[in-house]
């Protein structure tokens, strides 16, 4: 298609219609209302599904979730996870029908590139992507999170878990009135 | 103090009282380019929607002050492939002229029995024109002294279009003073006192427009910056500075606006004279020079105001249409007004 440019007119070439268009587009945005966030007194909303800092949760009834089977750490891009697994003569797990539970976990931050892949590879559901959009700290040591630390900042989850019906069953099984 | 002053011979009282004027009149037009600068960003982030710097002191108020102490704590870097005494001397050719230049602007009508005004010269306007066509100096030598091809490009579109605007700018003041008959702009200023209708900016309002547009070309504004455009020349002439000198072609840019801005109230709008009140004649009291000395400072924001407007405003001509506007549209209707104005005063007569 060919557009053929049209020839201005004697007002348009004297300028002054750029000029009044101009003046009257800014100042209609000059009197507008300011899209400025003023960040640290004014926060945005983190939108769902946002890819923030990943913590561990615990269940509902206070439980470590993680299994210690270090498929996050396997995954993990950078290499941020570090998984110090029990071995057999660690503690055992804080919760029924779990194997075992990390005798230390830990993230570092600064390597961490919020990918989420640990977060989908987990089995359990026992780590997420949150919220936490501004990490920073004083030194290299100070961001790289403990077990204890993820776990204090990642709450509780309430979402499937796992091995929850199997315990159940395992109850009703126990409970089942044979022979009587 | 009075005592002493008295004490003084006339041509020592001169002397004492210019210092003081001097001194007055530079750190005035220093704070005004330190705010003139927070302005700018403030009403170019609030034309974007934004709200600008205002986190220094109460609605940002000392970030000038900020501004000054990162630019003077920078590391002055000199690169290795500059020419050292031009890249040197280059900042302060920029800054010097709007400096001088305010020696002859008449700020306010007498103060004291002082009159306002630094050096009453009765070539006034030809000195300015002789001071402000040294400032392509500082560019040029600026663009030539950083030895590498954007700034080069820079200093080349600056002097030539600094050279082309020149020539409009003088051409269309000569009506002007055709008709108040001085070249001093005291003498301007008293030809406009007597009612709105005497402002020669409704007398000439042709010249005033080659002269308003010539300004923003001669200060290197948009929409005429092409010297220093960001996009095309990465900051143009002033691409290899850093810190202090860098901020020093800042304030010089400024300075000629406020200067520019000085020229504008003083041959087209009155000066420091309102027709109201009485205010267009020379006062006779401190609070009546002060009020001239304010009135004078209020049209002067006036304009720089639109100098910052506009550059928020309009963009960037292309270096054939600034040519082009120069020397085929206002270099002959500047010259047609002068014969205008001419044959119409020999009509009268």
């Amino acid at each position: 298609m060919i557009l053929k440019r049209k020839a201005l007119t004697w007002w348009e070439r004297l300028y002054l219609p750029a000029l009044i268009g101009g003046f009257r587009v800014t100042l209609r945005h000059f009197f507008r209302k300011k899209l400025t966030l003023q960040y640290p007194e004014e926060k945005w909303v983190v939108p769902e599904g946002y890819r923030g800092a990943p913590y561990l949760v615990r269940d509902p009834e206070g439980n470590t979730k993680c299994v210690s089977c270090q498929l996050c750490e396997f995954v993990c891009p950078p290499k941020a996870i570090k998984i110090t697994p029990p071995g057999p003569t660690g503690p055992v797990a804080d919760r029924p029908n779990a194997e075992k539970m990390p005798r230390e976990f830990e993230i570092d931050m600064l390597r961490c590139i919020f990918c989420g892949l640990c977060q989908e590879v987990c089995p359990e559901e026992a780590i997420f992507l949150m919220d936490t959009y501004s990490l920073n700290g004083l030194s290299r040591e100070e961001m790289v999170f403990n077990q204890e630390k993820l776990l204090a900042l990642g709450g509780t989850h309430v979402g499937i878990q796992k091995w929850q019906h199997k315990l159940d069953e395992a109850k009703a099984q126990e409970d089942f009135p044979i022979g009587t | 103090m009075i005592d002493w002053i008295h004490s003084l011979s006339p041509s020592q009282q001169f002397a004492f009282f210019s210092a003081v004027k001097v001194l007055c009149a530079f750190a005035v037009l220093m704070f005004m380019v330190a705010y003139v600068v927070l302005l700018e960003r403030r009403v170019c982030a609030f034309m974007q929607d934004r709200l600008g710097p205002n986190r220094a002191g109460p609605f940002g108020l000392l970030q000038p002050l900020a501004d000054a102490i990162k630019a003077f704590l920078k590391e002055d870097f000199t690169p290795g492939h500059v020419r050292k005494a031009f890249y040197w001397l280059a900042p302060g050719l920029v800054m010097m002229p709007a400096i001088i230049n305010v020696a002859v602007i008449p700020f306010g009508s007498t103060l004291g029995g002082q009159r306002m005004v630094i050096a009453d010269l009765n070539v006034g306007i030809l000195y300015t024109f002789g001071i402000v066509s040294l400032g392509v100096y500082g560019i040029v030598l600026a663009g030539y002294a950083a030895n590498s091809k954007y700034p080069f490009l820079g200093g080349i579109r600056s002097s030539a279009q600094m050279i082309s605007y020149e020539i409009a700018l003088g051409l269309s003041v000569v009506p002007l003073f055709l008709l108040v008959g001085s070249l001093n702009l005291s003498d301007v200023i008293g030809y406009q006192s007597g009612g709105f209708h005497h402002w020669l900016v409704f007398q000439q309002p042709l010249a005033f427009a080659i002269f308003l547009g010539a300004a923003f070309a001669e200060t290197n504004r948009l929409p005429f910056d092409l010297p220093e455009s960001e996009q095309e020349l990465v900051g143009g002439y002033n691409t290899e500075y850093s810190s202090i000198r860098f901020a020093l072609f800042f304030m010089g840019e400024y300075a000629n606006m406020i200067l520019a801005s000085a020229m504008l109230v003083t041959l087209f709008f009155g000066g420091w004279t309102l027709p109201v009140f009485g205010l267009d004649q020379p006062a006779t009291t401190l609070l009546g020079g002060l009020a001239h000395i304010a009135i004078f400072l209020a049209k002067l924001c006036g304009f720089v105001l639109l100098f910052i407007w506009v550059r928020w405003m309009l963009p960037r001509f292309r270096h054939d249409q600034l040519m082009n506007l120069g020397w085929r549209r206002f270099v002959p209707l500047a010259l047609a007004n002068i014969v205008v104005t001419a044959a119409w005063l020999w009509l009268k007569a």
